[in-house]
Formats: structure tokens, C-alpha cells, sequence
């Protein structure tokens, strides 16, 4: 019978059972989404509205050019393509995790909830060492007619428009919303991922002591699920705004 | 053995197929389209790079990079979320408040832009006088 069918045959709305054949919990999970989709969009729309009020902002590839141990090598976006790849493919073992739970195997959920929880610690490795980067990097820059050494902050970066100084093209101090920016958002997200990280590692905990088999379904799996790839759904938006568009 | 059903309210369980193929087919689409962005992204950066940068050409790129942001977001939402299989009125439910970002983005960007092109004409323009107007507002405001 297919579920078109069986949807057009219930009354919905008419009582005593859910008018969105799902669960209390996971349609609140889901509405809670929604809230903190406004939250971040609000704070990725307020990071638009200051970047189009400058006449001059940073250069993502000129910022975000480094990768672990390669050094002081040029490598624009290579990086960030790894972090996001690294939580498309978390995603993906969530999406199996909740799917062996459909299935009632225990040691399946286990496994990929395994397999998940180890792509979100790689993925805030990955984040702890971009912020490491910057704020330890030495740029130079020309601050009141001399040469300084700056890194990125919240207070100040080095990325303004580029001048002639003693013959030689130098930075001056960039707009300095863009660290503001920058830290707070993925800062936001990167919490998220820790707390997504945390919360997975409690299902897995319980999967592991057969809560979920006693009980007779895995749809807590579910519904960690949906946070997980809302964690991940962000992380393509930051990753749009901050380092293609 | 399948899941039983979660609580009371629900009344039937969704259908749940055996094979695996739909979530790695969407893997494979999420990864092409990441490629894709990271391919235009590569030529934003070149077309920076070099001598007169098209603003146009980039703007181009980055709308198209747009598209395929929006198309990861639906494949992510639709097939791992799993919102495209639910009760219409739930998908419905979520979708039709996210069209309030359409109105969000375009009013904030053109509010900033349109900072940006204040300032440009009103910076350094001397600030007008306000000595005469005072003390009529002054005794305006000891009246109310």
C-alpha cells in the first residue's frame, strides 16, 4: 500500500494521533532546527550586510591559503575542501547508523555511530588548527609609516589594501569585522559540532548498553541524526560565505 | 527484524528499504557538487589574479556557486534528514518559513550596500551647524 494512498484515506487532524505520522520528539527536534537555522542565518546575513557596507574586504584565498606541514606553500581552498569533506563523509556514516537501527542491528549502529563521532573530532582538529594558524601567523603590515608583524584577531587583521612602501607592496590593517566575523560564526558552529559530538557519543553509550533494544526501536539515533546533518547543513553555508563567495 | 513504532501517536511506520544505494548515490552527488564549487571557486581565484578581473565573470561564478550551495542544502535536507519522505504538511511546515530568508538577504545586502554608498558621499561633507536650532528645541522640550 503506498503511503500517498494512506495519506489521503486518514483524517489527520481529526485526534488522537499525530497529524504528521511522526513522533513528539522528533518533530520538536525538528522545529528546533528551524530556530537555530534562523540564528545562524541571522548571523551569516549580519556578516553580509557589514561585508557589502566596506568598500574593501579580506581575499579568502589570500587568508585561507595554508595547509598542515605543507609549510608556507600557496594551496587556496585545499584545506577547507578537506574539513568539508570530512563532515559530508560523518554525515554519511550517520545516515548508516540511523539505517542499521531501522534494521534493529545493534552492532551496525555502533560501528558508524564509531565512524561518526571520529569524522566530528577530525573535523574540530581540523578547525583548532585554522584558528591556530591565523592567530599565530605574521603578516607584515604598515601601521603609521612603519613595518609590523600581525596576526588575526578579533581586534585586528592584516588583510587591508595592498600599498607601495619603500618600493615594495605591503598590506595595510584590514577591516576589522572580518576577525570578529570569522571567529564568532565558526566559533558558533564549531560548538555545535562539539556538542553534536558529545550527544553521539551518549547514543552511542546507550545503543552499546541495548537501551535502544529494549525499548524496541532506534529512533533517539533519528533524531541525533537530524542535528548532526543540520551541523553539517551550516557548515555549507559558512563555507559559502566565508571562503567561495 | 524491523523497529517497532516509536510511540502511540504514530499511525503507520514508513517504508524502509533494505539497500543502502540511495544514501551512497547522494555521497556521490554532495562530493560532485563540492567539486564543482571548489572548480568555480579556482577560477574566481584566477580571474583575481589576474590583470583587469572581469566583475561581472565573478559575479557570475559566485551566483553559480550559489545554486550548487542551494542544491547540497536540498540533497542533505530531502535524503539524509530524511524531511522528503515525511507527511506533506511536515515538509511544508519547514519549508515555507525558510522563504522568509528571501526577503532577509536581499533587504540586509541592499541595506549595507546602501551604507556603503552613503558613506562614500557623505564622508567629510561638513557636519551642519546646530546652534540656532537648540534653544528652540530646548524650550520645546521643557514644554512637554
Amino acid at each position: 500500500m503506498s503511503t500517498a494512498a494512506v495519506q489521503q484515506e486518514n483524517k489527520w487532524w481529526s485526534g488522537g494521533k499525530s497529524p504528521f505520522n511522526a513522533s513528539y520528539g522528533k518533530v520538536m527536534m525538528w522545529y528546533f532546527l528551524m530556530s537555530d537555522a534562523f540564528t545562524f542565518g541571522a548571523f551569516l546575513i549580519s556578516y553580509g550586510t557589514i561585508r557589502f557596507s566596506q568598500n574593501h574586504w579580506v581575499d579568502p584565498n589570500h587568508v585561507f591559503n595554508s595547509f598542515p606541514f605543507a609549510g608556507h606553500a600557496n594551496l587556496p581552498l585545499a584545506f577547507v575542501s578537506l574539513m568539508t569533506f570530512i563532515l559530508i563523509a560523518s554525515s554519511v556514516t550517520m545516515v548508516l547508523a540511523v539505517h542499521e537501527g531501522h534494521k534493529m542491528n545493534k552492532a551496525g549502529v555502533e560501528k558508524f555511530m564509531l565512524w561518526t563521532i571520529l569524522g566530528g573530532i577530525c573535523f574540530l582538529g581540523c578547525q583548532a588548527w585554522e584558528w591556530t594558524h591565523l592567530l599565530t601567523a605574521q603578516h607584515e603590515v604598515l601601521v603609521d609609516g612603519k613595518i609590523e608583524l600581525w596576526n588575526t584577531t578579533v581586534a585586528h587583521n592584516p588583510f587591508g589594501p595592498e600599498v607601495m612602501f619603500n618600493g615594495k607592496v605591503v598590506a595595510t590593517p584590514g577591516p576589522i569585522a572580518f576577525g570578529s566575523y570569522f571567529f564568532e560564526i565558526t566559533g558558533f558552529h564549531g560548538f555545535h559540532v562539539f556538542s553534536g559530538i558529545i550527544i553521539n557519543i551518549v547514543m552511542y553509550i546507550k545503543a552499546k548498553m541495548n537501551h535502544f533494544e529494549q525499548r524496541g526501536h532506534y529512533e533517539m539515533i533519528e533524531k541525533a541524526g537530524l542535528y548532526w546533518h543540520f551541523v553539517d547543513l551550516v557548515w555549507v553555508f559558512v563555507f559559502l560565505c566565508f571562503y567561495l563567495i | 527484524m524491523s523497529s517497532s513504532l516509536s510511540s502511540s501517536e504514530i499511525s503507520f511506520q514508513p517504508e524502509h528499504s533494505d539497500s543502502t544505494k540511495p544514501i551512497w548515490k547522494t555521497f556521490w552527488i554532495l562530493s560532485a557538487l563540492t567539486i564543482g564549487e571548489l572548480i568555480i571557486g579556482l577560477f574566481i581565484y584566477n580571474i583575481h589574479k589576474g590583470e583587469n578581473p572581469n566583475a561581472t565573470l565573478v559575479l557570475a561564478f559566485k551566483g553559480m556557486v550559489c545554486i550548487l550551495t542551494l542544491a547540497k542544502a536540498y540533497y542533505i535536507v530531502a535524503v539524509f534528514m530524511h524531511l522528503g519522505s515525511e507527511i506533506r504538511n511536515l515538509i511544508m511546515t519547514i519549508l515555507v518559513p525558510l522563504f522568509l530568508f528571501i526577503w532577509f538577504i536581499i533587504a540586509f545586502l541592499w541595506d549595507g550596500n546602501s551604507w556603503k554608498n552613503l558613506r562614500n558621499r557623505y564622508n567629510g561633507v561638513n557636519a551642519v551647524q546646530t546652534e540656532q536650532s537648540t534653544p528652540a528645541a530646548k524650550e520645546k522640550g521643557a514644554k512637554d
